[in-house]
């Protein structure tokens, strides 16, 4: 059997810096662009881009980030520190949804990805369809060292691996969990470091969350109870401080809704989906 | 809670040793005021016995408290007391000397601590 999906790469600028990045896509229709977690990749959504209930409607892309995955880091990644920020990632968002003609996407992320679509919300309302978190928060306090994450006696794929495995439910599948893991086994050194610099500190965006305005941006906000990073609370807080944001709490889910249990995240989202036409 | 029992336990779980496979340690586990000494030779637990009283001799220690540890022990745990890393993100859980130790075999020091879950009867 062949999946539907495509891949193919593109050459685009970032910050004046030349970029080869690698997406996929699937469907047609209303453009979805996915984001995927702190140091995963876009094979994060291999569910959704294989949903026919969805990809009848959607055309989805999700592309793996500079660094991550498929795509490769720009020329002299050899002399500098990783560090994703706010400014930097939502730069990218708007310049790979130009590149691939995407017009007004919806923007639909996780975890780093569902905090940027609140800055994307923010800062480019009028250029995107509406925002979905999956497990968004506006901040969240870091809750141990992340130095682990890169360091010389410590197996990066394996620290990286182990770090995230219990923000998984308790009841994912275990092909679906381990596949996950192996995603972030497969990071690049320092990468899912790199992201937590934004995720962990520069990208604390509740100055920002004053500023959507749902009527021309709609934003939703879905969280597994299961996921102890961005707990649920964390989740509520946010949308407390945006007017009009409807939040969904998902049981038996974890920080990694649409790959550690897509059968799962589906009820949820597929009512989330059919606001957008 | 049968900490004694769980190197037997260990020993019959696939794949856990793989994990330590360079994890040579002893290890100070505590739950509340009792303590153990986890002996650990390449990822094979040894032997669990309680810890001296005086001067007990470990390369690291991960300590916890009882009642949080309690409800790591349920089966299904309740949302965040489900991990390790959950009872951390609490401030239920301390790991403290070698760090290095635990972190470079997290799997094997998460895979052991579930293995004290009773299987529903």
């Amino acid at each position: 059997m062949i999946e539907a999906i495509t891949g193919r790469y593109m050459r685009l600028e970032l910050e004046g810096r030349a970029h080869r990045l690698y997406f996929e896509e699937a469907g047609q229709g209303i453009p979805l662009l996915l984001l995927h977690t702190a140091g995963s990749d876009g094979r994060q959504w291999r569910g959704l881009l294989n949903d026919a209930e969805v990809t009848s409607r959607f055309r989805c892309v999700t592309f793996d980030m500079p660094w991550h995955g498929k795509s490769s880091p720009p020329e002299g990644w050899e002399l500098e520190t990783y560090q994703l920020t706010t400014a930097r990632y939502t730069g990218m968002i708007m310049a790979v949804a130009r590149a691939l003609g995407l017009d007004r996407p919806v923007v639909m992320g996780c975890s780093i990805g569902g905090r940027i679509v609140l800055d994307v919300a923010a800062e480019h309302p009028d250029d995107i369809r509406g925002v979905i978190g999956l497990q968004s928060a506006a901040f969240l306090s870091p809750y141990y060292d992340t130095s682990w994450l890169h360091h010389p006696h410590v197996h990066g794929g394996e620290v990286c691996g182990g770090i995230v495995s219990g923000l998984i439910g308790p009841h994912a599948p275990d092909q679906s969990r381990w596949e996950t893991l192996w995603h972030y086994m497969q990071g690049g050194p320092g990468v899912f470091r790199g992201d937590l610099h934004f995720y962990k500190g520069e990208g604390d965006l509740r100055p920002k969350l004053a500023r959507i305005d749902t009527k021309r941006c709609p934003v939703h906000m879905l969280t597994g109870n299961y996921d102890y990073s961005c707990k649920p609370e964390d989740t509520e807080a946010t949308a407390a401080a945006i007017p009009g944001a409807k939040v969904q709490i998902m049981k038996g889910l974890g920080h990694f809704p649409m790959s550690e249990d897509y059968a799962a995240l589906r009820p949820y989202l597929l009512p989330v989906l059919a606001e957008f036409t | 809670m049968n900490v004694t029992a769980l190197p037997a336990r260990a020993a019959a779980t696939p794949g856990l040793a793989r994990w330590g496979r360079d994890l040579t340690a002893d290890v100070l586990f505590s739950v509340g005021e009792a303590a153990w000494i986890l002996s650990i030779h390449k990822g094979v637990l040894i032997s669990a016995t309680p810890a001296p009283a005086i001067m007990p001799r470990y390369d690291l220690a991960i300590r916890t408290g009882a009642e949080d540890f309690a409800l790591f022990l349920q089966d299904p745990p309740p949302p965040g007391w489900h991990d390790i890393m959950g009872l951390v993100r609490l401030g239920a859980f301390k790991v403290e000397g070698n760090v290095a130790l635990f972190m470079a075999h997290i799997f094997w020091f998460k895979g052991v601590l579930a293995l004290l879950r009773e299987p529903r009867a």
